[in-house]
């Protein structure tokens, strides 16, 4: 366990490279961090769609966005892994798992689906997936070989009241009108 | 005679393995050893302690600037281009034999055509930073073991001290001093217990989810100006995260007991957490409007000015958020009077009802280590970080021999003042607990929605305005500006002397009681 | 292999998106279905801080529509509960195949 959380922290942050502190971009390390994450996310994203049981769903859909998180590290954008933590891991998947709180009455409850719908949605799946990778295979980007460094949050600060401030006060007005509508939903009738 | 029919499932015995025979035989070797010793040196054994724990971290500072600046000079005469390619993980590293590492270390041994001493040999791992990781870990560790276990044992010792008693007295003698350590070895020992309902998986694994998070909570939290294990730009925004992501553990602990007292207790958490979430940022938001920055390290050596440039006295506004992040924060860390998760007397133990031996002890580790975090945020954001009271540049008169940085070390700024302020903020939390009753979980929630998060809106509102005010750089306003922030650090210097008097007075008059131990005889008797 | 570019990145976010897409088509709760489309976006999110991290120039905008997503995506889940809880307390369970009232 100790093992684990070692890992976590030194993948959180790597080997200090730029202001941002995110792994050296081309280094073994980050090779190896990568895949470890990597492997966190594909087997939690799997592991929701196997898992027959809502919060276990709900579970593995927090070490995903835990290892989400853990890849905009190393990906040096930092603010998004910090805020990813906060809002969805903190705040969105605990909203989740009250509604399955609220909405269970037995803590076993499960809802199968029909055999040939899992059949054609596991084809549909694998398909879209194979083709994906066949597609971003033959992709050529266009100077995409190194990774840039990374962004100090000062800097996304900056943009979000200059550059993009009309989308940032829209943010918060569907945020207000999210607050109310789903009080207004929730509330007891009386 | 017969077996008796026993309405549980039979378990087989459980089998103690070599492992565990041998750190029972090994605890028990110690605590012989060390009873007679600690019982007849207390204070001495204490302080020095505290003397040898400074020395090791301000060796291993030493020890890291040393092989810095050698790694730098010899990159410099060998004209490398970048000093990294010295540090670790880089690829040309790692082709080198350590003999060469150890002659670009010894420098001018290497040049008078000697051989490397031993010296460069064991300096040779310490300018790797995997190996700095390492020491760093094995020493957050350590902290993450030793806090809660002795939090355990004062907050004990501080209950008897409230409620006229003494609290634990015998075990190890002086004061009970092991009565946390021998509790955890009785808590490793007990029979690993999991309800038949209970969804076993999840049972086992929310333990950790609450134990993770609050340790690697320390991976952002600054000790001192270099006694960071990672310095993050977004660090207060991690540690945040952290202690957020805390409540899942709470919650799936409650749900998975399949016990109705474990899901009304983790129902409460998530109700208390997830509102109590957003005064605690939003006051702590109000600090990082002052100095424009979300990194620790940053607002702490912002505060380097003595007393008065502290944070808390910035603005009275942030006097007024440092109030409410701490009774935010008491939410957070359910800390009485918002432990209704665990309120003994309405949910037998809340989400812990079915926990026992080590995954118990796993959550309270948690707890503990979560109040000494929240603690130290506070430091950090309001009370000056590791910054003493005195201006940092009085001291610089001193030099920078190595004595010179030793006394600034002491008396200026370093990990002692952090974590001094730290046992400040955990005594008020034990305080607050064993004096205030539990409140109800709508008071709870009313406190939050309507008292704290409006006035937190204000408190950032009026920072905001009050920042822009000292930025226009109009003379009357910062005239005003300093009056009241010497006003308010007079006021804060006021509250410090009330506390120290009163903790003070308490503990001088420990030994009377409270009223009158004669009771009068009941009427009618 | 050992130098890991954007397609890695990419790779990682077409495993989030299959996956739920598959809990969207197979999951019949409506909490289930949400935690599909949450892995959706998380995909969509990967794929964007990706290609602001490879991307000449050092622009950001990837990250703050990420942002923007995950304040969306807080948004959408506070509505989907509220429905769900609606939906649980009219038709008393939140299997999304019995809520065909409006289907005539």
């Amino acid at each position: 366990m100790s093992l684990l959380v070692l890992l976590t922290a030194s993948s959180a942050f790597g080997a200090p490279s730029d202001a941002t502190g995110a792994a050296a971009p081309g280094s073994v390390l980050e090779a190896v961090l990568f895949y470890i994450v990597a492997g966190g996310v594909v087997v939690s994203a799997l592991g929701v769609c196997i898992a027959q049981n809502i919060v276990r769903m709900a579970v593995w859909l927090f070490t995903a966005l835990a290892s989400v998180a853990v890849m905009y590290f190393l990906l040096a954008a930092n603010f998004i892994g910090a805020i990813q933590l906060i809002v969805y891991a903190g705040g969105t998947l605990i909203l989740l798992v009250f509604g399955v709180m609220l909405t269970s009455k037995s803590p076993w409850i499960r809802f199968e689906a029909p055999k040939l719908e899992l059949v054609a949605a596991t084809v549909v799946c694998v398909g879209l997936f194979l083709s994906l990778c066949t597609l971003l295979g033959r992709a050529a980007w266009e100077s995409v070989d190194e990774a840039t460094a990374g962004t100090s949050i000062a800097t996304i600060g900056r943009a979000l009241i200059t550059e993009y401030l009309v989308p940032f006060e829209m943010a918060g007005v569907v945020l207000m009108i999210v607050m109310v509508g789903a009080a207004h939903m929730a509330r007891q009738e009386k | 005679m017969s077996q008796f029919a026993v309405p549980w499932r039979e378990k087989p015995e459980p089998s103690h393995g070599f492992v565990s025979s041998f750190i029972v035989a090994l605890a028990k070797g110690i605590y012989a050893i060390a009873t007679p010793i600690v019982t007849r040196f207390p204070g001495s054994i204490l302080l020095s302690a505290v003397v040898a724990s400074c020395f090791l971290v301000w060796a291993h500072a030493l020890l890291f600037s040393y092989v810095d600046t050698a790694v730098l000079e010899r990159a410099a005469e060998v004209g490398a281009a970048n000093p990294n390619a010295f540090g670790y993980f880089s690829p040309s590293t790692w082709g080198l034999p350590p003999s060469v590492i150890g002659t670009l270390l010894a420098g001018d041994a290497a040049v008078e055509g000697q051989s490397p001493g031993l010296l460069s040999y064991l300096l040779w791992p310490v300018q790797f930073g995997f190996t700095r990781d390492m020491i760093a870990f094995g020493a957050i560790f350590a902290w993450f073991n030793i806090v809660p276990v002795y939090v355990i044992w004062w907050e004990r010792k501080v209950a008897g001290r409230i409620q006229s008693r003494l609290g634990p007295m015998r075990v190890g003698g002086w004061h009970g001093w092991a009565q946390s350590p021998a509790d955890g070895i009785k808590l490793v020992l007990k029979e690993d217990f999991i309800p038949d309902a209970a969804d076993s998986i999840l049972f086992r694994a929310a333990p950790y989810f609450a134990i993770i998070p609050s340790a690697l909570a320390f991976v952002a939290l600054p000790f001192g100006v270099t006694y960071i294990f990672r310095e993050v730009d977004v660090a207060l925004v991690f540690i945040l995260a952290m202690l957020g992501i805390e409540v899942m553990s709470v919650i799936l602990g409650g749900w998975a007991s399949n016990n109705k007292w474990s899901v009304y207790g983790g129902m409460r958490e998530a109700c208390q957490m997830v509102a109590y979430e957003i005064p605690m940022g939003m006051a702590l938001l109000v600090p990082v409007v002052c100095v424009g920055s979300l990194s620790l390290k940053y607002i702490g050596e912002v505060q380097a000015d003595g007393w008065f440039s502290w944070l808390a006295f910035r603005n009275p506004f942030a006097f007024v958020a440092f109030v409410t992040y701490f009774i935010a924060s008491l939410a957070s860390c359910k800390r009485a009077p918002f432990d209704l998760p665990e309120a003994e007397s309405e949910l037998v133990a809340g989400f812990l009802t079915e926990y026992s031996g080590f995954r118990w002890a796993l959550f309270f580790f948690a707890e503990y280590a979560a109040m000494f975090v929240v603690g130290g945020l506070a430091t950090i954001m309001f009370l000056g970080g590791w910054n003493s009271p005195i201006p940092s540049d009085w001291g610089a008169g001193l030099g920078e021999s190595i004595w010179a940085k030793g006394l600034k070390g002491i008396l200026f700024s370093g990990p002692i003042w952090f974590i001094l302020k730290c046992v400040f903020f955990l005594f008020l939390q034990l305080w607050v607990r064993w004096t205030l009753p539990r409140i109800r979980l709508d008071q709870v929630l009313y406190a939050c929605v309507q008292v704290l998060l409006p006035l937190t809106m204000v408190l950032l509102f009026g920072t905001t305005l009050w920042v822009w005010a000292s930025e226009s750089g109009n003379a009357t306003w910062d005239v005003i500006a300093s009056i009241v922030s010497k006003v308010l650090g007079i006021v804060g210097l006021a509250f410090g002397f009330g506390f120290v008097a009163i903790a003070g007075y308490g503990f001088y008059h420990r030994r009377r009681l409270v009223g009158n131990l004669v009771i009068d005889p009941l009427p009618g008797s | 292999m050992l130098s890991i570019g954007l397609t890695h990145y990419l790779v990682v976010a077409a495993v989030l998106l299959c996956t739920g897409l598959f809990t969207i088509m197979t999951k019949r709760n409506a909490i289930g279905i949400l935690i599909g489309v949450e892995l959706l976006l998380n995909a969509a999110n990967v794929n964007l801080v990706a290609f602001d991290r490879f991307r000449e120039g050092g622009l950001f905008d990837g990250q703050i529509m990420a942002l923007f997503i995950i304040v969306l995506a807080a948004a959408e889940a506070a509505i989907a509960v509220g429905i769900c809880i609606n939906v649980y307390k009219n038709l008393a369970t939140v299997d999304v195949d019995s809520a065909r009232q409006l289907q005539g």
